[in-house]
């Protein structure tokens, strides 16, 4: 590369919303049903069938642009976008054209969303990606293509489909991966889509043009798609950012078209340019009345969560966590519930975000749970690490508790070590370790008088040893201290 | 006592003195179907055995209970067909009930029967129909109206008691008027749609054909009224429209707006002579008139004409042969099929509308046609609104002329379209509008009947009622109208 060229990338992002029905019918949104069994009039675009808002679906939208900082129009209306495909029942697509529910916004790019491996040369930490709109529209039915035929599950056809669309303001791959990552948190937070791209509920295309630095003006926009994950994501822009490069250095013009992802390959090739593109003919659908959404905007605006990155600052602020377990306590909803509920009576949150992020999510981990199926409850946890700071058991001590806790979550905390014996009930039996300790290591103990803490470790270790490892090593750290030191 | 002559009022009447029974009367129209449908081609089908188990079963206690009503080949009735006379459909089977079928049922109605129509309502004389041709009654040389033809021509001949149409430029009240019966067009939103196949969806509404005007505020009743699956239905309660044909003032203090537009030249001498008579007897009846002007009356087709085909090409779109209706044979791959499939399923009135309307909305002249037809489409609302300000009803013809010889404009869709001049402009400023006989008009051998048309506020239905209610009442020869 002879010189610094400058992508500039746009995504649209596709979600499923979570409504319990689909966009124009009563028809239930579910996945794996029997073949068109979720189907009726509406939906499959029978003669005579009208579409009827789902008003769930418009609410779900309003609070995902009110969580991204996005204006809405008093009035939205809706508009047909019409061509011909058999796995669109109509024949057209109920969309919106140029009034959408949501106008502008951003999204901010969280440091952890970054590819692992990027996390350490983030470009501009901080930054938002704007976005241009968000709008509702139905989505297509599934085809699927045999050898000589096709057939048609329109289950799918009509479920609400969010359209997130960006400026083409993302600079890199690495960015576009946490523009994704970043969203998909938002939008899980805001209860309004699981946005599992694995499972389809998000979906993305990518538009991406490459120009020279004296360049003022974006070279041609070209659309990528196929791609079904936010590692595709990844690998089709830096191919197709330096396959435009190629072209620019070897002067093969590039012209506004469509490319292929092929995962495979590892490669793009073209499936349309512009002379083939559609004219969708948009026009207001005459079937639905436009929404007034002012009303609607005050009913929504309580339900709107607060958001990953005001949690970090927030738990930064309250509980004295580091901004990096900040992050990840807020990476996910229920993480940070479970934090906060843990941390909220605790006289020391900042050891309770430790516990969680050292040790709990490490067994979990192991276990293939999630926090959301943690069988230990957040105030069972705190007790646990009031135990181990009050120091009546050490860390390790603590870990065995909570072995025993995940199998008998009812248990209490307390009652567990008692009965493992980590609190030596009687105090005069770990002096007498004490006092057996510095008659068995005479020159040891004379070194530890001296001011030798590694002596004074040595020691309690010894005094752990005879205690067969149940006495508190705090508590016999602070005997010899007294009798040592005095 | 031959029950397929008796209006819905009649016919109640007659079930409740014991002198006919629900099955009486659907034999008869059968009878009288076998009799003349052959020549007069009102119905694409009927299925008299279901017909006459339902009126077997039929519960006289509801208000349309045993009255049998002819159904538009638009209109879905759940297990008949539904194929607006077009081969695109052959074959389509309703898998589900419209909601003024529904309504219909729940008042006690039987279904009976489709009726011919212009292939997807689109046509004013039934000669696009792509299934067989529609004649008039009156004189089956001459096109019964349309689009809604065949529900004119069933009432017409007594082969219904009342049907239902569809009115997207006139096509329920042009056919009433050819043919010499009642013809409604509610408000828009007034009756749902949900169920009715689309033809330009801004402008449809569906409005009964009746051989009175009591008969077509007894079905009103029934059909009026919000609906969850239509979002264009009006939320405004349901008035008692029978209570405004009882009004004791009858004509008296109604003032009927009467629009120098639409007594303007190219009229029908007869035409003009029979609708102003007709004028002239309400004002006898103690109506006044004003003189309203209607400026933009000349605008109101080629702005129809824009819109309807832009929202029929979208409309039209799903009959692709990929889910129902007509798939040709052997297609070579999917362009072919949906090229082939649309090329043999519609006929080509349907496919100059499409053309039209696609290219109207096409990118870089949406602007220039649709925009600028839905602005026109205000200033005519606001034509209408001034007019209201002056007047209870607008009167005036229903067409420039009565039926035409069928083939006798064939060659010239743009003279059809012009002739709806009159009925078009309810439909843009979504306006309810009547259609009531005024007398006949002779023409050689035949006598036609011509139509006299009123036009009310949005939901001004009681005040339609009142004017044609009160202007049939007004004389005895209005008899002589029905019963053809
Ligand atoms: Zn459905």
């Amino acid at each position: 590369m002879s010189k610094t060229y400058i992508p500039s990338i746009g995504l649209e992002v596709h979600v499923q919303l979570k409504t319990q029905s689909k966009m124009f019918c009563a028809c239930p949104v579910a996945f794996g049903e029997e073949t068109n069994s979720l189907t009726c009039p509406v939906c499959l675009g029978l003669p005579g069938a009208l579409p009827v808002l789902n008003e769930g679906a418009i609410r779900l939208t309003l609070r995902t642009g009110l969580m991204l900082g996005c204006s809405t129009p008093p009035v939205v209306k809706w508009d047909r976008k019409n061509y011909f495909y058999p796995d669109m029942p109509k024949d057209y697509q109920i969309s919106q054209f140029d009034l959408p529910l949501c106008l502008d916004g951003g999204v901010p790019l969280y440091d952890l969303a970054y590819p692992k491996d990027a996390q350490k040369t983030i470009a501009r930490p901080g930054k938002v990606v704007p976005l241009t709109r968000i709008h509702l529209e139905e989505d297509v039915a599934k085809s699927t293509h045999h050898a000589t035929f096709s057939t048609i599950d329109f289950n799918r056809a009509g479920t609400p489909l969010m359209e997130i669309v960006s400026e083409p303001e993302i600079d890199s791959a690495e960015e576009a991966v946490a523009y994704l990552n970043s969203l998909r948190q938002i939008l899980v937070y805001g209860g309004v889509s699981d946005a599992d791209m694995e499972k389809g509920q998000m979906r993305c295309d990518v538009n991406i043009s490459v120009r020279p630095p004296e360049q003022k003006q974006l070279g041609a926009k070209i659309e990528l798609k196929n791609l079904n994950s936010v590692s595709a994501v990844r690998r089709a822009i830096r191919y197709e950012i330096e396959r435009q490069i190629d072209c620019l250095e070897t002067g093969e013009p590039l012209i506004q078209s469509t490319r292929r992802w092929d995962d495979d390959a590892g490669i793009t090739t073209q499936m349309r340019t512009k002379e083939d593109a559609h004219d969708y003919r948009y026009f207001p659908d005459p079937d639905l009345m436009p929404v007034l959404t002012e009303t609607m905007l005050e009913e929504v605006r309580p339900l709107v969560p607060e958001l990953p990155h005001e949690k970090v600052e927030r738990f930064v602020r309250d509980y004295g966590v580091t901004p990096y377990d900040a992050s990840v306590l807020s990476s996910e909803q229920v993480l940070a519930d479970y934090f906060e509920k843990a941390a909220a009576e605790s006289a020391t949150p900042k050891k309770v975000a430790n516990w969680i992020l050292n040790n709990l999510l490490a067994v979990l981990n192991e276990q293939q749970l999630g926090i959301a199926d943690c069988p230990v409850a957040p105030e069972k946890l705190r007790a646990l690490v009031e135990l181990q700071e009050s120091g009546q058991i050490s860390n390790l001590q603590a870990r065995e508790v909570f072995a025993d806790l995940f199998v008998s979550p009812d248990r209490d905390p307390a009652r567990i070590a008692q009965a493992k014996g980590f609190e030596p009930a009687d105090t005069g039996a770990v002096e007498a370790f004490v006092d057996q300790a510095i008659a068995q290591n005479p020159s040891q103990a004379e070194e530890a008088r001296g001011g030798n803490d590694k002596m004074l470790n040595f020691l309690t270790g010894q005094v752990m040893k005879l205690s067969k490892g149940k006495a508190n090593p705090k508590t016999v750290s602070e005997l010899l201290h007294t009798r040592l030191r005095g | 006592m031959d029950p397929s002559t008796l209006t819905i009022s009649q016919l109640r009447a007659a079930y409740g003195d014991g002198a006919v029974t629900p099955a009486d009367a659907v034999r008869s129209l059968l009878a009288a179907t076998d009799a003349r449908d052959a020549e007069l081609g009102g119905y694409l089908s009927l299925d008299g055995e279901t017909a006459l188990a339902a009126a077997e079963a039929a519960d006289l206690s509801l208000p349309l209970g045993g009255v049998p009503i002819a159904i538009k080949d638009n209109i879905n009735v759940k297990g008949q067909p539904c194929g607006c006379a077009s081969k695109i459909l052959t074959g389509y089977t309703a898998p589900y009930d419209a909601t003024v079928i529904a309504r219909l049922r729940a008042a006690g109605a039987i279904p009976l029967g489709r009726t011919n129509m212009d292939e997807f309502a689109m046509g004013s004389s039934c000669e696009n129909s792509a299934i067989r041709p529609c004649r008039n009654a009156w004189d089956p040389e001459r096109v019964p109206g349309g689009s809604s033809g065949g529900s004119a021509t069933v009432v017409a001949a007594n082969e219904a008691i009342a049907a239902l149409g569809s009115d997207t430029g006139g096509s329920v009240r042009q056919p009433a008027g050819h043919s010499g019966c009642v013809g409604l067009k509610p408000t828009y939103g007034r009756v749902s749609r949900f169920g009715l196949v689309a033809f330009a969806s801004s402008l449809d509404q569906i409005g009964p054909l009746t051989k009175s005007v009591e008969d077509s505020a007894t079905l009103l009743q029934v059909l009026a009224g919000t609906d969850e699956r239509d979002s264009t239905c009006l939320e405004a309660p349901v008035p008692d429209y029978r209570a405004s044909l009882r009004g004791t003032a009858g004509l008296q203090g109604l003032r009927i707006g009467l629009p120098k537009e639409f007594f303007g030249d190219g009229l029908d001498p007869r035409v003009r002579g029979l609708v102003e008579l007709a004028i002239k007897r309400m004002k006898w009846l103690g109506a006044e008139t004003v003189e309203v002007s209607l400026p933009h009356t000349d605008y109101g087709v080629a702005t129809y004409y824009i819109i309807a085909t832009a929202e029929a090409s979208s409309n039209l779109a799903r009959f692709d042969g990929i889910r129902y209706g007509h798939r040709t044979a052997q297609p070579a791959d999917l362009l072919d099929l949906y090229r082939r499939s649309r090329e043999e399923g519609f006929g080509p009135e349907v496919k100059r509308r499409i053309i039209l309307g696609t290219y109207v909305l096409s990118s870089g002249y949406y602007d220039a046609y649709y925009l600028r037809a839905q602005k026109v489409r205000t200033l005519i609302r606001n034509d209408f609104d001034k007019a209201f300000a002056h007047c209870d009803v607008i009167a005036g013809p229903v067409t420039p002329t009565p039926a035409f010889r069928i083939g006798d404009n064939a060659a010239d869709p743009l003279a059809l379209y012009l002739a709806d001049l009159f009925t078009l402009p309810a439909n843009l400023a979504g306006l309810p509008g009547i259609s009531v006989p005024c007398g006949l008009a002779t023409e050689g051998n035949s006598k036609l009947p011509v139509g006299l048309q009123f036009l009310a506020k949005p939901l001004g239905e009681p005040d339609l009622f009142r004017a044609a209610h009160g202007w049939e009442q007004s004389g005895p020869w209005q008899e002589s109208l029905l019963g053809q």
